[in-house]
């Protein structure tokens, strides 16, 4: 039930909810689309980046917060840990217990390779887990990995790395079988068809989903199955600086226990990191449908031992992000709501785009809604605009909501909000890290020989944007890629002597370069606590 | 100024606004968390928790990123719980009623008393779907399991020491490979990719100029 002042509003929207139904809005056109990114979207606000001053991007733009992990100061010192007695000695060392990360430690343990997993919180706490809408692959008659590929390529803004693209895409539909033959259990027809739906920027139904449990299903899937082999997960302990050897390769991590402050080494032959993305750096202040671990550490881990970054600077602003109640700010509304049939409505009750335009464009529609044209609803926490939901019971019928996105309607239900009778607040929130590593077909990076990366901590598969659907896919795809071929490489890798001379090498970049910062990183986890000022 | 509750954290009292989740809540009191903190939304179950509200007798269970804090709450989070989680070969076993005897007899001790129902965070139907499991029909205990977020709570009030979520995991993962339609299509699609039936036109794809590629793109014909 929402209180009286949204009332005014709630009714225009309850008034013209059956012609907004039958009301097609139009596509954007290409040029119009580009003018309100310009105009609106957060990745064009040229104040919010700042020029790396040191490293292998020096001289690109990211933005500003990024800057500063990117630039500063290792939590250790090469003292503090003994490279000659490490703890742990692997063929292959998985940093980040994500879907990426449990995907490859399977493939490498299939391979033959000793492999284990070191990760932040426990395995599973990940933005996998939280994935709701599904997972694309082309495999109805009437789509094809090359019309999936022309959909991600465009929606990137034709910036992907094609090789990678092309694998994304040709590989999808066996992913999808790897992950059917674990036991996820993905929504099908009686007759096994897999029930499919659009996602913002597909031109053919391919999103293929489990409920609004889609990330969850797979990931907890994926946990049982690294279990099962047996394969060590080393919970509650982040990779805090990569080690080399002395010929450059990378060769191990330094591991820190999240609790005690331990450290201890971890010596790999091959390494990949797949610690996920960075919404819990609250870029331009927005918040963040992200879990509590993604501070983007496996960018400063890679930077700092000289592994390039590509499209760090793009980011990407789920359009609904929960505006209402506070309880719930930034946490993610599925994009599966617009698939659905719900459409987003401004104050009035106007329905002012199109549901399923590309996440940035619909975005940078919000804010406009929001902030030039005046038409949000306020919510006490800043404006928002409606999104529907009441629509998809009377376009799929009574009960679509419960069984297709269960979790949204218990998310609002919490709070009194029945979103089968009564639409939702929604303002973007930031959702996806679209840059990130840069790496090759095989998964290592271009730059650091023997380190993979895999996930939301590459950058370069979807360009500048991602579509829905297609991260789940390439985790799947690219953790069991990197998985392969870590382990593979493992087998003609003798390691050398570890070093950790990376560390004075930087600072002496950084001192160089003049900067001054008091900033240790990778993040790890930010601080919620209440500062004392606000007391 | 915001309504201040009451609320125990542990046993030890504070006083916090009463809009806050108890997640929030613990922050506000100066908690930095590690444990009992993943998704903050409801997703992954770390945040599992039992509280009482003063006065009140019975013994209730959350998750603490979902749930609103209330006048007088006593809190204790559960940040982990022993679960036993067997393990086994998912391509060895088959959907039968025996892998259930064999991996998880305990499930057959269940004295009925509905206690992991009550418990459930998600509101699911735990003993049903553990008697599903009984009588092997693992379809059923997948889908009336689904929503389970493994928090452990169901399991923490068993008197017969059922570990609920990892009985549904097998039931579902059993489901998913084995009891499921298969799709044909999936795999008439990965026998044409390897046959390369694509081949041709993806790399035609890959060899094309940008602005042809942008005039594709913009012209695509986009399914209803
Ligand atoms: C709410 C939400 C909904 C989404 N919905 C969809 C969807 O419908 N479809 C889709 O395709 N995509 C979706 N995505 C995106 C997709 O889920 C993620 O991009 C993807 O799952 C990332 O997987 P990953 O394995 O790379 O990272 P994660 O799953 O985040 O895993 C990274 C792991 O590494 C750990 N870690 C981090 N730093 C360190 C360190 N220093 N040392 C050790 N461990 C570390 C983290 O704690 C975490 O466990 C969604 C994302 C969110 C947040
Ligand atoms: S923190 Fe994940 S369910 Fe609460």
């Amino acid at each position: 039930m929402y209180a009286k002042e949204f009332q005014e509003s709630l009714k225009a929207v309850e008034e013209a909810r059956e012609a907004n139904i039958a009301y097609e809005p139009a596509r954007m056109t290409a040029k119009e689309k580009e003018d309100l990114l310009a105009a609106y979207h957060p990745d064009y606000k040229k104040d919010q980046f700042e020029e790396l001053k040191i490293g292998p991007n020096k001289g690109e733009k990211v933005p500003k917060e990024l800057c500063g992990i990117l630039e500063a100061r290792s939590r250790i010192r090469p003292g503090d840990v003994d490279l000659n007695n490490p703890k742990y000695d692997v063929d292959v060392l998985v940093i980040g217990g994500g879907g990426a990360g449990a995907s490859a430690a399977i493939e490498a343990d299939t391979a033959g390779a000793s492999v284990m997993i070191a990760t932040k919180l426990r395995i599973g706490d990940a933005n996998t887990m939280m994935a709701e809408g599904g997972i694309q692959a082309a495999d109805k008659p009437n789509d094809s990995p090359a019309i999936h590929f022309l959909d991600a390529f465009g929606g990137g803004h034709f910036a992907a790395k094609r090789e990678l693209l092309s694998k994304l895409v040709c590989n999808a539909p066996e992913a999808i079988q790897w992950l059917n033959e674990l036991g996820v259990e993905f929504d099908k027809a009686p007759d096994g068809t897999m029930v499919t739906t659009h996602g913002g920027g597909t031109s053919r139904k391919r999103m293929h989903a489990a409920k609004d449990y889609s990330g969850a299903e797979i990931m907890r899937t994926l946990r049982d199955e690294v279990l099962n082999r047996g394969i060590p997960v080393i919970d509650f302990t982040s990779a805090v600086e990569l080690i080399l050897d002395e010929s450059g390769k990378a060769a191990g991590a330094v591991l820190m226990n999240m609790e005690t402050g331990d450290l201890s080494v971890a010596r790999a032959k091959t390494v990949i990191i797949a610690t996920g993305g960075a919404g819990r750096m609250h870029y331009q202040g927005f918040p963040t449908s992200n879990h509590y671990g993604a501070t983007a550490d496996g960018l400063v881990l890679g930077y700092r031992v000289g592994a390039k970054l590509l499209y760090a600077e793009t980011l990407q602003y789920h359009p609904t992000g929960a505006a209402f109640p506070q309880q719930i700010f930034g946490a993610l509304v599925t994009e599966k709501v617009r698939s659905l049939g719900a459409k987003l409505v401004n104050r009035d009750g106007k329905v002012f785009m199109h549901p399923l335009e590309t996440r940035d464009v619909a975005a940078a529609s919000i804010i406009r809604e929001c902030s030039d044209r005046g038409e949000g609803v306020q919510t006490g926490d800043g404006d928002a605009v409606w999104l529907d939901t009441p629509m998809i019971e009377k376009i799929g019928g009574e009960g679509t909501i419960e069984k297709r996105i269960p979790a949204m309607m218990r998310m609002f239900g919490s709070y009194g909000i029945d979103i089968r009778r009564e639409p939702i607040l929604v303002y973007p929130t930031l959702h996806y890290q679209n840059g990130g590593l840069d790496i090759n077909v095989d998964g290592m990076t271009t730059s650091v020989e023997n380190l993979f990366v895999a996930g939301e901590a590459v950058g370069g598969i979807h360009g500048r944007n991602r579509l829905m659907g297609n991260s789940l896919l390439d985790i799947i795809v690219f953790g069991r890629n990197a998985g392969q071929n870590a382990a593979a490489r493992s087998k003609k890798t003798t390691v050398g002597t570890l070093t950790l001379d990376h560390i004075s090498k930087f600072d002496a970049e950084r001192e160089a370069a003049g900067i001054e910062t008091d900033v240790v990183s990778p993040m790890l986890l930010p601080d919620y606590t209440r500062k004392k000022s606000e007391v | 100024m915001e309504n201040m509750v009451n609320v125990y954290l542990f046993g030890k009292q504070y006083r916090v606004p009463e809009n806050l989740t108890i997640m929030r809540a613990m922050e506000y009191a100066g908690y930095k968390l590690v444990r009992g903190c993943g998704c903050r939304n409801g997703f992954c179950g770390a945040c599992a928790t039992i509280y009482r509200i003063k006065g009140d007798k019975t013994l209730r269970t959350c998750l603490a990123c979902q749930t609103k804090v209330e006048n007088d709450m006593y809190v204790a989070t559960l940040p982990f719980f022993p679960l036993v989680k067997e393990v086994y070969d998912i391509n060895e076993i088959s959907p039968s009623q025996r892998v259930m005897m064999q991996l998880y007899p305990e499930i057959y001790a269940c004295v009925g008393c509905n206690a992991c129902t009550k418990a459930c965070t998600q509101s699911l139907n735990v003993m049903q779907y553990i008697a599903y499991a009984q009588r092997g029909e693992f379809d059923k205990c997948a889908e009336e399991s689904f929503d389970c977020v493994m928090c452990g709570c169901c399991s923490s009030r068993c008197p017969a020491g059922i570990s609920h979520p990892q009985v549904a995991m097998l039931a579902r993962r059993l489901n998913g490979k084995y009891l499921a339609p298969k799709s044909e299509h999936l795999e008439n699609r990965v026998r044409e990719i390897k046959d390369g039936t694509f081949t041709e036109l993806i790399e035609a794809l890959m060899g094309k100029p940008i602005e042809e590629l942008k005039e594709l793109y913009n012209t695509r014909e986009i399914e209803k």
